[in-house]
């Protein structure tokens, strides 16, 4: 049986940019915890939760919540993180740039894990801007060793200087594994609360002042920032200088382990010091960064420099080593022996058993379509539902609709629904809920129920009964929520029993009112099957006539002429598949498995 | 002696591919490694491309696999073998799983699954093909064709078979222990 983390006190581990933030949260005594998921950050508070019970640790019902009650954990004296990603900073900006000017008691840790190139995200923002915005320091290890001695760094940073401190990480820092010396947890008291009324209620008096302290500290810490170990200068070949941060450090260190290097750690405030001091040491200037300009800009700024640097280096996403060699070292790279081959291209899908598939092939055979939110259910968009249209941000789904039916009335919006999963309904989707009841709104509000959240990997919130810790929860009731907010036709429906499903889709799109319907079914992920059983094709029995491609099934592909039921893929409670069969071709044993 | 080793694992969401890169490094860092290994999460779980990169040595940077240096590729789905050639050293190898899952694209109607046999005869690509299927289910047991291809490749990197054995113990649960090291050996004979 594998030791929990909290055991082991020394060594060396493989860990990854996330299992180290946790790591260094705990050895560095932070107390309390608190996020919502989103990927790349959600494993920081999943492996708090699971490796590390000395931390008080929960889900919160969205960033900017979580970042409230971290604050007021700060403000009572405990040592505090709360992670999210780069998105769900937007979230949580309203907390972020008030705390900036309130500051810190107990140390306070806001991680944004950026995620340039998108691998699962709707933009490429580079939070190092709104740190800056924000006037909050801002922190980016370039590996797990870094990731996790930083907190600890960071945590102390916060104090000393009365600063809420954000830690930037970016996908390849979350997800990449490297080895990390660990050490014990370090106990440190909590200091308990003490009202302080013009430290912590920002009227314009208080906050006139509260602006001049966060100026001299961004000062102070630039200049203190120039001395300590978090930014450095590797000393190299003095015609070639580079500026770096973060992932592009590494790169950098792979394809010109001969170069002078400046290695930024703390991105804001920057350390004009030593920035003047790297300067004068080197001929050639290049800032190797992933996204935006925002070392370059700032320093070019500054010293009025000629430096390559988005001229060479792309601006839209991830970086990688032979893009960085390409540009800094242009024909020196790799020779490829095997070309690139054409092949079709593999998106991600909704999985065999997937609930939100019954919904979607129904609002599809319809005519219907949705206007999207955030979650697997952004895949109902793919070939062959194309029944979603629109995403925006975490509870667009519902402002959206309400939209369209302000622009082109309850005529022209047609056949259109909201569709918006359950933690994002809880997240966000509440209040456009109530905006659509409030100002007469005739559309219908699909919540798609799986008791999940489920993109980013299966964690709970608030309607699964369960918290963080597997431990029991209350659940929130969403059929109340949707009456209390007003909605006076309300339907809860299975979506695999498609007949039923396509029934009461067809009568609350036909109404000339407001209705939500619940489609409920939990995640596959939840359900750990009793026994295989797959779908059996009659090839004698089948005509043929592609129904069942409709589901749009990872399990089922077509062979030209008939469809092929895989027995790795084919998800035992599900029988959809057998449920569109218009000849009963296909036949499957679901006894005991619902 | 060269100071890097460069792998890549690939296949599609759901297959084992980050068990097998992690039994793959743990292994590599009980042989006295430094390692790193990168991959990305979220979407790609959702049935989509899946890669892991793993580089092992004295000292590593990157924890990305540049294209042209990876000295094996370890593929759980036959296209996607394809798919990461780009990236194989002009020595380095490719084994795969003779396993075809086809994309949602390719069901949709809109791709088509291409022929890999003729591909990999016409870019003369150095591929091996395990019937690593085969082999789980006369183990009992579908879980372990990651296991059966770690097997299959383990004789082509510099890592010793206690470390292997010692990673496997750590990485599955006690119950499946003996069907993933039987699964592990069982790869392993194919070109040992």
């Amino acid at each position: 049986m594998r030791k929990k983390l909290n055991s082991i006190e020394e060594g060396s581990l493989l860990l990854s940019g996330n299992e180290a933030v946790a790591r260094g949260a705990w050895e560095s005594g932070v107390h309390f915890a608190a996020a919502y998921p989103g990927t790349p950050s959600t494993e920081i508070l999943e492996v708090i939760g699971e490796e590390y019970e000395e931390i008080d640790a929960q889900w919160a019902p969205n960033e900017k919540v979580g970042m409230e009650v971290i604050a007021g954990a700060s403000f009572g004296g405990a040592r505090v993180l709360t992670a999210m990603k780069h998105v769900g900073l937007n979230v949580a900006a309203d907390p972020l740039f008030t705390l900036s000017y309130i500051g810190a008691t107990g140390g306070i840790v806001i991680v944004s894990a950026d995620d340039p190139g998108m691998h699962s995200s709707q933009n490429e923002q580079d939070n190092r801007l709104m740190g800056k915005a924000a006037k909050v320091v801002v922190l980016e290890p370039s590996n797990s060793q870094e990731a996790k001695d930083i907190v600890g760094e960071g945590l102390k940073i916060s104090e000393d200087f009365d600063t809420p401190v954000l830690l930037r990480l970016t996908t390849r820092i979350c997800h990449s594994k490297s080895m990390v010396k660990i050490g014990p947890r370090r106990e440190v008291s909590i200091k308990g609360y003490v009202g302080d009324i013009k430290k912590r209620v920002p009227i314009p008096a208080h906050a006139r002042l509260m602006h001049s302290r966060v100026e001299k500290r961004l000062e102070d810490i630039s200049a203190w920032g120039s001395e300590c170990t978090l930014n450095r200068i590797e000393t190299g070949d003095p015609s070639l200088g580079i500026i770096t941060s973060g992932i592009s450090y590494q790169y950098v260190k792979e394809v010109s382990p001969e170069a002078s290097v400046l290695k930024i750690g703390i991105s804001n405030p920057l350390p004009w010091n030593l920035i003047e001091k790297f300067l004068s040491m080197v001929e050639r200037v290049v800032f190797v960064e992933e996204n935006e300009p925002y070392l370059e800009e700032n320093i070019k700024a500054r010293f009025l420099i000629q430096a390559d640097g988005k001229n060479i280096i792309p601006i839209e996403g991830e970086l990688n080593p032979e893009i960085v060699r390409n540009a800094v070292h242009p024909g020196t790279s790799k020779e490829i022996t095997y070309s690139e081959i054409k092949l079709p291209p593999r998106p991600p899908a909704l999985c065999p058993g997937c609930p939100h598939r019954g919904a979607f092939y129904c609002l599809s055979k319809l005519g219907g379509s949705s206007t999207g939110d955030i979650g697997c259910y952004t895949l109902g968009m793919m070939p062959p539902h194309n029944a979603l249209e629109t995403t925006v941000c975490m509870g667009a789904s519902i402002g959206v609709l309400n939209g369209i039916e302000k622009a082109v009335g309850r005529e022209g919006m047609g056949k259109l629904v909201a569709a918006i999963g359950e933690s994002t309904f809880v997240h966000s989707g509440i209040t456009g809920l109530i905006d659509m009841v409030y100002n007469g709104n005739t559309g219908t509000v699909m919540i798609m129920d799986n008791s999940l959240t489920a993109m980013t990997g299966g964690q709970q919130n608030p309607t699964t009964g369960k918290n963080l810790r597997g431990e029991p929860a209350p659940v929130l009731d969403l059929e109340k929520i949707v009456a209390a907010c007003g909605v006076k036709h309300i339907a809860v429906v299975d979506p695999h029993d498609l007949k039923e499903m396509e029934r009461i889709l067809g009568e609350e799109m036909e109404r000339d009112e407001l209705s939500v319907i619940i489609t409920r079914r939990p995640c596959i992920m939840t359900y750990r099957p009793k026994k295989i059983s797959v779908a059996e094709l009659d090839s004698e029995k089948c005509i043929g006539c592609g129904l069942c491609m409709k589901l749009g099934c990872p399990a089922i592909s077509w062979d030209g002429e008939k469809p092929e039921i895989s027995r790795l893929l084919c998800w035992p409670n599900c029988d959809m598949c057998v449920q569109v069969c218009p000849v009963g071709a296909i036949s499957k044993d679901m006894e005991g498995l619902q | 002696m060269k100071s890097v080793t460069n792998v890549i694992i690939c296949g599609t969401g759901g297959q084992g591919i980050l068990l097998a890169s992690e039994v793959l490094c743990a292994a590599a860092a009980h042989a006295g490694n430094d390692v790193k290994k990168s991959e990305v999460h979220g979407m790609a779980q959702r049935g989509g491309s899946v890669s892991s990169h793993v580089r092992f040595g004295e000292k590593i940077f990157s924890p990305l696999v540049e294209k042209g240096s990876a000295d094996l590729i370890l593929a759980m789905e036959k296209m996607e073998a394809l798919r990461w050639s780009p990236y194989l050293a002009p020595h380095g190898k490719l084994v795969s799983c003779d396993l075809k899952i086809n994309p949602m694209t390719v069901n949709a109607g809109s791709a088509e699954y291409p022929d890999v046999d003729s591909v990999i005869k016409r870019e003369n690509l150095p591929v091996k093909l395990v019937p690593a299927v085969e082999i789980a289910e006369k183990l009992g047991n579908l879980r372990v064709v990651n296991i059966v291809l770690i097997g299959a490749v383990s004789p082509h990197l510099p890592i010793d078979i206690v470390n292997w054995e010692k990673a496997i113990e750590e990485r599955v649960p006690p119950k499946a222990l003996e069907v993933n090291l039987e699964a592990f050996r069982k790869g392993r004979e194919l070109f040992g």
